[in-house]
């Protein structure tokens, strides 16, 4: 065959591969929301940081304006440092914002929402949030309801026997 | 009962002495390597006939693989009202999975069946014998062209039947079962992670892609001389690259994904 013809395919699937290649990486990947890594940081310390991982979402209002970028512990007062970064648009956050662990859903990914305050000063590089509210574990409240559920089934046990 | 025993250890042996002569053979390709430098027409031609030739198999076996998950995700994640999901479930199974090994099972049958057949016939006919004589090293006018040629193509075969199996998996989602069509790519944005997902599927499919060339071109170049013995090199390589690719697709998967 023609070696032009063959060189001219071979160029084309050498393209059509790397297309595919930039289509994963830019259309099925998270890569376009990768933001280069400017913005500023932000800690906070909550009680119970289980099921937040490094890179979740954190969301005001409900829109994304960082992820969580290193998750702590801290020796001295037994809790979890949570380090944000906030993109650097979203720079008039209050400085008394406060820090929750939410769940998406019932059953979805844990995300840290923050709930703006009434500061009029802003949140700078390396500030820590005040306010926290630690994530809620669907096993400690079940075992919450199991163990009072249980406690009222003995107690009106006792009931019966005084009788 | 000596028989048995000695015909397993026979066996053993002779399974030992082709792997040793398959590394040195592997290590005689890498050591041709250089040569191919002022040669690079050889490695184009040989990219067209083990990449740009499978191509047809790769897209349309990539489209309806996506598609076929997307039925049956549909029809698993409907009951759980989870069907925005599907996008994960198509480009998950894919990316890491379906992706790499079953483009690396459609090469070993499409490219690595061809490569052998091609290596050994050279061989019976004496082509490979007369290449020495004029003092041309086979390994390097013949084999390595051919093996750096199944690594350049098995990675973009794969990424192109991955590519397309997510658009297969859209046309179904969006196209044929309502599903929305933002909720499918932003559901899927969010799960598959450039590092974790798309750079360890690349890393498969170069790993495939050197193993199934490997063991096509060993297998060519180790036939028996005859119309027989290069039937079963043939047969062999595609056992063998199938065997290969589903193990070291678990081991690697294991290394990737697993919390070892």
């Amino acid at each position: 065959m023609n070696t032009r013809i063959v060189e001219i395919w071979v160029g084309i699937f050498i393209a059509a591969g790397a297309a595919a290649l930039f289509m994963l990486a830019m259309k099925v990947s998270n890569l376009a929301s990768y933001t280069d890594d400017e913005g500023y940081t932000i800690t906070a310390k909550f009680e119970d940081a289980s099921g937040l991982k490094v890179r979740s979402p954190v969301a005001m209002a409900g829109v994304r304006l960082g992820r969580v970028t290193d998750i702590k512990f801290d020796n001295q007062t037994l809790q979890a440092i949570v380090t944000m970064r906030i993109e650097r648009k979203y720079n008039t956050l209050p400085k008394d914002t406060s820090a929750s662990i939410y769940t998406a859903g019932l059953l979805g990914e844990k995300y840290v929402g923050l709930e703006p305050g009434g500061d009029e000063a802003s949140l700078a590089h390396g500030d820590r949030l005040k306010l926290t509210q630690s994530s809620m574990v669907l096993e400690k409240l079940i075992g919450q309801f199991v163990s009072k559920f249980l406690n009222e089934g003995d107690s009106s046990k006792d009931k019966d026997k005084k009788k | 009962m000596l028989d048995l025993i000695q015909t397993i250890g026979k066996k053993g042996l002779g399974v030992f002495e082709r792997l040793g002569r398959a590394c040195i053979l592997f290590a005689r390709i890498l050591g041709g390597l250089h040569t191919l430098i002022p040669r690079f027409g050889l490695v184009i031609y040989q990219t067209y006939s083990v990449g740009v030739l499978s191509l047809v198999i790769i897209v349309v076996s990539g489209l309806f693989v996506g598609m076929v998950l997307g039925l049956q995700g549909y029809n698993t994640l409907v009951d759980f009202g989870a069907e925005e999901s599907l996008g994960i479930v198509v480009a998950l199974a894919l990316v890491r999975e379906l992706g790499p090994v079953v483009a690396a099972l459609l090469f070993a049958g499409r490219a690595g069946s061809a490569l052998t057949a091609e290596i050994g016939l050279m061989k019976a006919t004496e082509q490979l014998s007369a290449m020495e004589m004029m003092a041309i090293d086979p390994v390097h006018r013949v084999l390595a062209p051919r093996f750096l040629a199944g690594v350049i193509a098995m990675p973009l075969l794969a990424a192109i039947f991955s590519a397309v199996g997510v658009m297969g998996g859209y046309f179904v989602a969006v196209g044929l079962v309502g599903v929305d069509e933002g909720a499918f790519w932003s559901q899927m944005q969010d799960a598959v992670d450039l590092y974790d997902d798309i750079y360890n599927g690349v890393i498969k499919s170069v790993v495939f892609g050197v193993v199934v060339t490997w063991i096509a071109i060993f297998e060519g170049n180790d036939a028996i001389p005859t119309s027989e013995g290069v039937s079963r090199a043939t047969t062999r390589t595609v056992v063998h690259s199938a065997l290969a690719v589903l193990g070291l697709d678990f081991v690697l998967t294991a290394l990737m994904f697993g919390e070892i």
